[in-house]
């Protein structure tokens, strides 16, 4: 049977290895001077001036509720488009592309290294390496949002 | 042939069109024996039947030639028009309308049932005292010269050029074998003589043969009439040839700027024509030449200059730091921002729109619904003229429209009701539309009940909206009409076709506070109820101060800075909790910035000695903000946050400065 090959962009935060859909890329870019906006959420990191686009910035240690690290040179923005809107994550590093075909992937389990697995949409295999891909949707879309437009 | 590149061109003159019947209707509705708004709305008809016949959009043509036959009719003085037929032609309108939207949507025409509105029509016909239409489908367009304005403007360049305007009529022998062959030499011996402009049937039917034995066109020529008819009647087969002088003038005027002339001589019909000439000519020269620009085009154009205006500020920079040569490069500078801002305000103009486009629907939907309703309506229409940046237009008119309902149908009474209250019968309804600064108001005002404040209340309590402390204390009328935008709100005891959801207030509040505008309620119980709504200008540059706050930079409109101000921190008293300071003999509450942005201090080598005081407008009242210092005025590029952060409320925006960094833009109606 053939299988659907499905192209992620594959990054890093803390000790794993993470993917998302290429086609909700738009561009990977090194860590910029990021303006912070006063009373946002606190893992939007502030925005950033994308090549004379403002674009918000989250960062994804924040908000998987991982622990704060010291920025490198390895720190990269991966700038998705979801939903029409589009947001920089700031990730540890990203390292390639890779062809994962659909069929090694997995539905998610309960729980991955203290992620809330509402973000993730199933874990993909190649050979040794675990590929957790997320939910994109799912991780922009947040409570404090809601919060806000309660008050 | 493929019309899809003209898809948007029909479009976009149909709804003109549609407009404008409109727009006629309900002037001939209350003045129905007007030639001249009759001739207006065939006029319109014709070319949208025309339009329609081109792109193949067989339904319009047809119920458009339906409404000419209608039209002629009434020009013939051989059927009334009375509210029955005005209805009906309205119905005809709304189904072109809803024709017209399915093309925009989809590019073909929807299927619609119109064969029982065309009966309808007959019906309506044969009821009054007159001959059915059927009569003059034969004869319609021979009799009247009516023309597309492509054909007008031909016409008018012709008289400009002193040509004549042929009207030939052909009539050919009944036993003619090939017809359109014959008509072909005919034409063909008539391109000799000049132009042709215009042939009824179109060239296409003669071609066809979908003709019976006589033809007309209309011919522009410097030859001589005598001349002209020589050379048809020596073509075999010519039964006999009429030949006249059109005599376009009169109508030229009605129809080409008809707004100005409606208004001004409705009846006067038989002016003598040299005097009409002389007319139509002064009206020729005021019509100014437009294109259509499709608008992505234009905010190309306006990001480009956003572009410019950000690398110029980058230029003023560079120049600030460097001594050499600073004088020259200050004067270049100065120059270039000269351009910029004048490119800025010629492309903002471009974009500028009457807001007529948007209030020209109104007259017919407040006829409707008066006539839903049973109320009688009466809209007053002020400073239509009023010019809003297109993006604006486009989006203000579903919360009029909102707010008109909500009018015509829980502000105004019914006649009956309003008799027992001492008012006339008709309701009226005012909307209005200025310039105040930088900005647009719209108001729409009322004459009927108000808004009972005591039912708000009641409503807002039992619906859960008042906190405790809110419901224990007087709540004063500003927080009462608040509660009118809240989702869900809804005084109306029954729900009707119209409104009483609840859905709407805090829809129309959304949709003008995205826009960057507010709304504000006005009402008094028993006299009416008026809207305010502010609108800025425009929305992408704006002038701003740049402060710094910490270490971080921000933006302040500066429309709403009344003034800056150094104070001593000695004059800064507390009133319940509140720091203040005397200013200009009032009381000024002070806001510190970096406290409410909760920015990092920058301690170092700022002496606490003065302070630096933005006073800005909030509202009715003003307020004082603390800043560390003031870096200068500036141009900027309003750049939305986003979707994400849309929702913070002490930002409106972020702007790109020279040196490539994002400044936010405060917003200082949302500090208090």
């Amino acid at each position: 049977m053939s299988d659907d090959l499905k192209q992620v962009v594959v990054f890093e935060l803390g000790d794993e290895e993470y993917g998302v859909d290429i086609l909700q890329v738009k561009t990977i870019e090194r860590l910029m001077n990021i303006t912070r906006v006063p009373k946002a959420p606190d893992f939007v990191e502030g925005v950033i001036n994308l090549r004379g686009e403002v674009v918000p910035v989250i960062d994804l240690r924040k908000r998987f509720e991982l622990p704060a690290r010291e920025r490198t040179e390895d720190n990269r923005i991966i700038i998705v488009n979801i939903d029409s809107i589009t947001v920089g994550m700031i990730v540890d590093s990203a390292s390639e592309v890779l062809h994962l075909p659909e069929s090694q992937i997995e539905p998610a389990p309960k729980m991955i290294s203290g992620i809330d697995s509402d973000f993730i949409s199933g874990v993909g295999k190649i050979n040794d390496r675990l590929l957790i891909l997320l939910d994109l949707s799912k991780v922009l879309k947040y409570k404090e949002i809601e919060q806000l437009e309660n008050l | 042939m493929d019309m899809s590149p003209y898809l948007d061109v029909f479009i976009e003159e149909s709804r003109e069109h549609l407009n404008n019947l409109n727009q006629f209707l309900l002037k001939l509705e209350s003045c129905p024996d007007n030639q001249d708004y009759i001739n207006e709305i065939f006029r319109s008809c014709h070319t949208l039947k025309g339009m329609a016949g081109t792109m193949g959009f067989e339904q319009i043509s047809v119920i458009t030639h339906e409404m000419e036959n209608v039209l002629q009719s009434a020009r013939n003085k051989e059927i009334d028009i009375d509210s029955k037929i005005i209805d009906i032609l309205f119905e005809f309108v709304d189904i072109t309308e809803d024709l017209v939207e399915s093309i925009s949507k989809t590019g073909i025409e929807e299927e619609k049932n119109i064969a029982y509105v065309l009966e309808k029509l007959k019906k309506a016909i044969r009821s009054g005292d007159c001959h059915t239409s059927e009569n003059h489908n034969e004869s319609k367009g021979l009799e009247s010269d009516i023309f597309n304005e492509f054909e007008e403007n031909l016409i008018k360049v012709a008289y400009d050029k002193n040509l004549t305007v042929y009207k030939i009529r052909v009539f050919l022998n009944e036993d003619c074998l090939l017809k359109s062959a014959r008509a072909f030499v005919i034409f063909k011996n008539l391109e000799k003589f000049g132009e042709i402009i215009k042939t009824i049937p179109t060239v296409e039917d003669i071609e066809d043969e979908n003709f019976e034995d006589e033809f007309t066109l209309y011919l522009i020529s410097n030859s001589k009439a005598e001349e002209i008819k020589k050379v048809i009647n020596s073509i075999s087969e010519v039964k006999r040839i009429e030949i006249s002088e059109v005599n376009y003038i009169k109508k030229e005027i009605i129809l080409g700027n008809k707004r100005n002339l409606l208004k001004e001589e409705t009846n006067k019909e038989d002016e003598d024509s040299e005097q009409n000439a002389a007319k139509s000519e002064s009206n020729r020269l005021k019509t100014t030449k437009t294109v259509r620009v499709d608008i992505e085009k234009l905010d190309n154009l306006m990001n480009l200059v956003s572009e410019l205006i950000i690398i110029k500020t980058r230029i003023e920079e560079i120049g600030d730091k460097r001594d050499i040569g600073a004088h020259e490069l200050h004067e270049a500078v100065e120059y270039l921002e000269r351009i910029t801002t004048n490119l800025h305000d010629a492309v903002m103009k471009v974009r500028m729109v009457p807001i007529e486009q948007v209030f020209n629907r109104f007259p017919r939907m407040v006829r409707d619904l008066s006539k839903e309703l049973d109320k009688e309506v009466v809209l007053h229409i002020e400073g239509e003229e009023t010019e809003l940046d297109r993006t604006v237009i486009d989006e203000i008119g579903d919360p009029l429209i909102h707010l008109i309902r909500n009018a015509i149908d829980h502000g105004l009474e019914s006649p009956s009701e309003r008799e027992r209250h001492r008012k006339s019968n008709q309701g009226n309804i005012y909307l209005k539309a200025y310039h105040d600064g930088n900005h647009v108001v719209i108001e729409l005002e009322d004459d009927g009940r108000g808004i009972d404040m005591e039912k708000v209340l009641e409503k807002a309590a039992e619906q859960g909206l008042l906190t405790e402390s809110q419901s224990d204390s007087i709540i004063n009328v500003d927080n009462a009409l608040d509660y009118l935008f809240h989702p869900g709100f809804s005084t109306s005891e029954e729900v009707t076709d119209l409104s009483g959801r609840g859905v709407g207030l805090d829809v129309v509040k959304t949709k003008i506070e995205s826009l960057g505008g507010t709304i504000d309620i006005n009402t008094k119980k028993g006299q009416g109820t008026k809207f305010i709504i502010k609108l800025p200008l425009t929305l992408a540059i704006i002038q701003a101060l740049l402060v710094d706050v910490g270490s971080e930079k921000y933006a302040i409109p500066l429309n709403l800075i009344k003034e800056t101000v150094i104070i001593n921190p000695n004059k800064i008293n507390n009133i319940q909790k509140q720091e203040v300071v005397l200013y200009r003999g009032n009381v000024l509450p002070i806001i510190r910035l970096d406290e409410i942005l909760d920015s990092t201090k920058n301690n170092t080598g700022s002496n606490r000695e003065d302070i630096t005081l933005v006073v800005v407008n909030n509202g009715e009242k003003q307020i004082g903000l603390v800043v560390d210092s003031l870096i200068g005025q500036q141009e900027i590029v309003i750049k939305s946050l986003g979707k994400l952060l849309s929702n913070i409320r002490l930002i409106a925006g972020a702007t790109i400065l020279g040196n490539g960094q994002v400044a936010l833009i405060l917003d200082t109606n949302a500090l208090v």
